[in-house]
């Protein structure tokens, strides 16, 4: 299998001001030292709570920002140094579903028109090709025809959903970036939608890059699975593995935290004390040894490094 | 024997448009029962009713919403028949409510003392000194750091896992009978709402309290609830204890519901999704209004709605499957 795409120890650092007139300037790292890599028709999803860095993460891969160091490589082009016409190849081949289908489609244009707008404008068809492509995508996203003359109004948000994933099915992509696409969605509904994109993956060979806070969600949807906290990759590897045996104490207490799926289910609860901490201002040494149970004194001085045990990789001095 | 903490007979709340045309049953025919230290979960889609149900019992409907029929008894005492002046004396002191965002539902301009003592002094006549200083205790139980200092701080100056922790101590100021939760852990973290859950489950073994979870996440009724109300276009569909409803749901509506979850612990290549869409409110169906999306649907479903069955003591079915156990 090829690797469609590779992020290679990417880091995003925003310029924060603070104080009076901004004077106290600070670097927050929302994304530091990321690496990871996503392979063709596979789906890798990334969990983690407010402030890990995984928006910023598909910003990046989404070529809507520009990484502080690192290098994103797309079919082992590197994004950075990209000619113009290598950029527009990178936009085709780089879609994304939003969470919000009442946001992310504008209330002004038809159905037709909206799945036509990335072939317009990013490729030169006749008007019946355009036409015959979004009768196609329809198609594929279960929707019937007439609803190309319709507007989003006229659908429910399980629809808009599937018109968001139809729009970004047009232009053939080869990856996809799913930015919580359920959570907005009733349960009844969800299924349908998760059920589609699976179906859509297996028709089409697109690759996932899957963003949720519904961890039964991911692991459902996903080969690999990354858990991010205050930026950096605390735990990497197969999805199934990693719900049932995590290896780094925030991913124990993270999968724990999830709700069960039934009555019996009596799981032993870590609960952590506190909250996440400002990513302005991290915790020395391992950012999360404040809240972790197995915290020792070496984790307040100094931070683990991301290394490969049994197929995972753990960045944690539990496993050193 | 004494009376349940809540009782709803036959209860209805519609919503008719102002020119008389459209109605809306948003909360039609619901009977539900419970008592002091048991914890409901109201489960259901958007549009099912679940939220109206819950401005129903606190009476806090918008001016369109009318309380058509049947009877709310808390403790035995009609709240439907109470008047404005009266049901003033039950909201926040027997009965209390936390919101989904907490941003929204705290007061920016006031501080944390002033807005967690507001309810004491309201109903208790403490003076604003006493309120203040029974704050920091209220702060001191849902968990809250350095409370002395909290209690002067704004909300601004909170995270929202804590805004929703003095939500949770405006709730249980006047120690009410019943605490209803309005999708509670919605905007919160999942390590954040797992503290939140906990912190409610040991506020009410501490204050006794009767619980009710309005939610479309069937994991906090497996994980907080002893019983279970299913809701579907305005209607109860479902009712019962949780481990018999999770284990042998009667309703297709509920079966369907609990295998649409993706599962943390099995490998399943599709999830078997509902089709269809929830019905149009205003323009429901004759028979069930669950008969067009239903995979166990026959003719008679289509013609007549389905009264209430029991299939097991303690559980409620509206469904003609159910016909006969009863």
């Amino acid at each position: 299998m090829s690797v469609v795409l590779e992020v290679d120890r990417v880091s995003k650092h925003f310029q924060a001001r603070s104080g009076f007139f901004g004077g106290d300037r600070r670097v927050v790292r929302a994304v530091d030292n990321v690496s990871f890599s996503i392979e063709e028709g596979t789906s890798l999803g990334v969990v983690g709570e407010s402030g890990c860095g995984k928006s910023t993460t598909a910003k990046l891969v989404l070529g809507l920002e520009d990484p502080s160091a690192g290098a994103i490589r797309f079919e082992g082009k590197d994004l950075v140094g990209m000619d113009a016409a290598g950029r527009r190849h990178y936009r085709k081949s780089v879609q994304a579903v939003f969470q919000d289908p009442y946001a992310s489609l504008s209330p002004r244009m038809r159905i037709g028109a909206i799945i036509a707008e990335p072939l317009i404008t990013n490729e030169k068809h006749s008007a019946d090709t355009v036409r015959a492509r979004v009768l196609e995508m329809l198609d594929l996203v279960g929707l019937p025809a007439r609803s190309a003359d319709l507007f989003p109004h006229e659908f429910s948000g399980g629809q808009r959903q599937r018109i968001a994933i139809a729009r970004a099915l047009a232009l053939s992509p080869r990856l996809i970036v799913l930015d919580e696409p359920v959570s907005a969605l009733d349960v009844s509904i969800r299924a349908q939608i998760l059920n589609l994109l699976r179906d859509v993956q297996d028709r089409l060979g697109v690759s996932y890059l899957f963003i949720a806070h519904d961890l039964a969600a991911v692991a459902h949807m996903s080969q690999t699975i990354i858990v991010m906290y205050l930026g950096k990759i605390v735990e990497s590897g197969e999805a199934r593995a990693l719900a049932r045996t995590p290896m780094h104490p925030y991913t124990a207490a993270l999968f724990s935290a999830s709700l069960p799926d039934h009555p019996d289910d009596r799981r032993e609860e870590i609960i952590l004390s506190g909250e996440v901490p400002s990513p302005m201002n991290p915790p020395t040494g391992c950012h999360f040894h404040p809240r972790c149970p197995r915290a020792m004194a070496r984790c307040a001085q100094e931070a683990p490094t991301l290394r490969e045990i049994d197929g995972r990789r753990v960045a944690c001095h539990l496993f050193d | 024997m004494t009376a349940p903490l809540l009782e709803l007979r036959n209860l209805s709340t519609h919503y008719v448009s102002a020119s008389g045309t459209r109605v809306v049953r948003a909360v039609d025919d619901v009977s539900l029962t419970m008592n002091a230290r048991d914890t409901l979960g109201i489960v259901g889609e958007s549009g099912s009713g679940k939220s109206t149900l819950a401005l129903t019992m606190l009476r806090v409907l918008p001016p369109a919403a009318r309380i058509v029929g049947g009877q709310m008894l808390l403790e035995g005492e009609d709240l439907v028949a109470k008047s404005e002046e009266e049901m003033r004396k039950v909201r926040g002191k027997r009965i209390a409510m936390i919101l989904q965002d907490p941003m929204a539902s705290l007061n920016p301009l006031f501080s944390i003392g002033d807005q967690v003592g507001e309810p004491l002094r309201q109903h208790e006549g403490a003076s604003r000194a006493s309120a203040w200083k029974k704050a920091i205790g209220l702060l001191k139980a849902v968990r809250i750091p350095a409370p002395e200092s909290r209690v002067t701080q704004y909300p601004h100056e909170m995270s929202g896992g804590m805004r929703q922790r003095i939500v949770g101590a405006i709730g249980i100021s006047c120690e009410p009978r019943l605490l209803i939760a309005d999708e509670p852990t919605t905007s919160l973290d999942l390590t954040i709402q797992a503290q939140y859950l906990n912190l409610l489950r040991d506020l009410q073994q501490d204050y006794g309290l009767g619980l009710i979870f309005i939610t479309h996440n069937l994991g906090i009724v497996a994980k907080m609830c002893n019983l279970l109300a299913v809701m579907y276009a305005g209607r109860v569909v479902e009712s019962g204890p949780v481990s018999t409803v999770f284990n042998a749901p009667a309703h297709p509506y509920t079966a369907a519901l609990l295998h649409s979850i993706p599962r943390m612990t099995e490998r399943r290549e599709r999830l078997s999704a509902i089709d269809g869409q929830p019905p149009d409110m205003s323009a429901l169906p004759k028979g069930c209004a669950f008969a067009a999306r239903c995979p166990r649907v026959f003719d008679r479903c289509r013609q007549e709605e389905p009264p209430v069955f029991t299939p097991s003591p303690g559980q409620t079915a509206r469904c003609w499957l159910a016909e006969g156990t009863r």
